[in-house]
């Protein structure tokens, strides 16, 4: 007797099905080796902390370096990853026809979006989780390295107080903001890749408009507070402001690093308004691609 | 494809009328927090060059200061100072809120320029030379100054500065001053009181109140009894002809 599969009623939006593409694109870009400019970032961290040691520099600034060092590289690759994985994804797909054998399921094209930003979300999320691992390490050794040079011959109290001083330069749980803007960063570049690249042409056209709005994004803080404070410029230059402001994100928002090694202390509700800032903008851009991708011929 | 077009670009026109007064007021918000306080005009583009202008502006500051205060530090070693003094300006705009690279600045201006300023064997005229030690020093407290500026939160460039006033300007009344106003933050080391106080001793017309904050301080107890306090408070004691029945200090005789 022939028994009939029984038949399931298809959802319009399923977790399941949004998470099987993210795994799958997780997997993608695992295999195509990305990962390995992780080696890149250790060689740079090391090279740095002894390259420092070399220098007649005093611990606070060897702390420094170090630090600024290692997050102006986290930064980079982060910023350089999203862009580059979120970029080929769409032309890649359309290119093995993955896209066309995926949407002839009933996989709704935002679900199809979703999993594959949530993918480059999920790698993004890895490096700097690996990286930030690798950074508190080198600190840790760092530190370690300091303290055994600088104890000799000092009394118990004294071992104390260096020890605390020398500790007090090397890993913080005041960076974690810092880390956390460089993700957010990382992420809304995704969106925003993935946004320009349901428009473009080819992988490069979106790199090179992804990148030039990040330089336009690095100035649209300026932009704006001249539109703001300048009332009376010309017409055409307020336009050309107004546009930029409207249409590119503010990222020096989102770089806070510099002044928290500097020692600044970010209230907890300023860090709050700045990751709803940095949410509101993937979710926005990934909504905005959503509504071009659904319109786009296959 | 244009209504999707026209679509995505009001939706990015609302958020972006939305979000712009959300980010200028955040800005503003992160400014009185101590961000973003990095001053890139037009002489640090002329000085840093377009690629380092363009990192600087593009989120990696403290990178291109790194890299300009190991320039710097190559200037210390070869003893160019002038070049050290142009390097610290750049490298103190690009991270102002670093108080480790304003501190550094003015000590090497202060301590080490100002040295070799005074030893200078090519300048056969003391005074010259002494007048060229002297702009060091102005140049150092300057650094401070504007360091404390940008930091008005945090008593380490105050404490320097005090230092500066007290080592190399022998202005002790300045000196004082900045000792106190150090003093005042809650993190600040304990002996930035007592040097307050020191200080104030040496400033005419203050004696009396350098004296009783001396005073306060001996009677804190046996740990505030320190070598500068007693020698101080017995010079005080001598200057203001204390009583011997009103001293608290009274040294034994030799």
């Amino acid at each position: 007797m022939n028994t009939l599969p029984s038949k399931t009623k298809h959802r319009i939006f399923s977790p399941s099905r949004v998470s099987a593409i993210a795994g799958n694109t997780l997997l993608e870009l695992v295999r195509l080796k990305v990962f390995y400019f992780l080696l890149l970032f250790a060689l740079l961290i090391i090279g740095t902390a002894g390259f420092t040691s070399v220098f007649d520099f005093k611990i606070q600034e060897q702390f420094q370096m170090l630090k600024d060092m290692s997050l102006g590289a986290m930064s980079i690759f982060t910023l350089l990853l999203s862009i580059l994985a979120t970029a080929m994804m769409l032309p890649k797909d359309i290119e093995d026809r993955t896209l066309y054998t995926i949407l002839a399921k009933p996989v709704p094209r935002f679900e199809y979006l979703m999993g594959k930003l949530v993918g480059v979300f999920m790698l993004l999320l890895v490096s700097t989780l690996v990286m930030s691992a690798m950074f508190a390490l080198a600190l840790y050794a760092k530190q370690q390295v300091v303290i055994g040079e600088s104890v000799h011959g000092l009394t118990p109290s004294q071992v104390l107080e260096v020890t605390a001083d020398i500790k007090a330069h090397a890993f913080t749980f005041s960076l974690v903001p810092g880390i956390v803007a460089i993700y957010l960063k990382a992420a809304l570049f995704a969106a925003l890749t993935m946004l320009i690249s349901t428009f473009a042409t080819s992988s490069i056209f979106t790199i090179f408009i992804a990148f030039t709005a990040y330089f336009i994004g690095s100035v649209e803080g300026i932009a704006r507070e001249y539109w703001y404070a300048s009332p009376t410029s010309g017409q055409l230059a307020k336009i050309f402001l107004a546009l930029v402001a409207l249409f590119f994100p503010d990222l020096q928002l989102f770089n806070l690093v510099d002044d928290i090694v500097a020692g600044n202390a970010i209230p907890t509700a300023l860090f709050l308004k700045t990751v709803g800032l940095g949410l509101a903008y993937t979710g926005v851009y990934s909504f905005v691609a959503y509504v071009i991708f659904s319109f786009k011929e296959l | 494809m244009k209504k999707a077009y026209a679509a995505a670009l009001a939706i990015m026109a609302l958020f972006g009328f939305v979000k712009m007064g959300f980010e200028q007021q955040l800005t503003e918000e992160h400014r009185a927090s101590f961000f973003h306080g990095a001053k890139l005009n037009l002489d640090m583009r002329q000085q840093l060059g377009q690629l380092g202008f363009l990192a600087a502006l593009s989120g990696f500051r403290s990178v291109v200061a790194d890299l300009l205060w190991f320039q710097a530090h190559t200037a210390w070693e070869r003893t160019e100072w002038g070049r050290m003094a142009l390097l610290f300006n750049n490298v103190t705009a690009l991270e102002p809120r670093n108080t480790m690279f304003w501190d550094m600045a003015a000590w090497h201006m202060g301590y080490n320029a100002s040295i070799a300023a005074r030893n200078n064997r090519k300048q056969p005229r003391e005074a010259l030379r002494i007048k060229a030690q002297r702009e060091y020093f102005k140049v150092a407290e300057d650094f401070l100054l504007r360091g404390i500026q940008n930091n008005p939160d945090r008593y380490k460039l105050y404490d320097s500065l005090a230092n500066l006033y007290r080592d190399k300007f022998q202005d002790h009344l300045k000196a004082s001053e900045y000792f106190a106003k150090a003093a005042q933050f809650e993190n600040s080391p304990t002996y930035e009181k007592r040097m307050a106080a020191y200080e104030l001793s040496y400033c005419p017309d203050r004696e009396q109140e350098a004296y009783e904050m001396l005073v306060k301080f001996y009677k804190m107890g046996e740990n505030e009894h320190l070598p500068t306090l007693l020698t101080r408070l017995k010079f005080l004691q001598e200057k203001l002809n204390i009583p011997a029945d009103q001293r608290v200090y009274n040294p034994p005789d030799k």
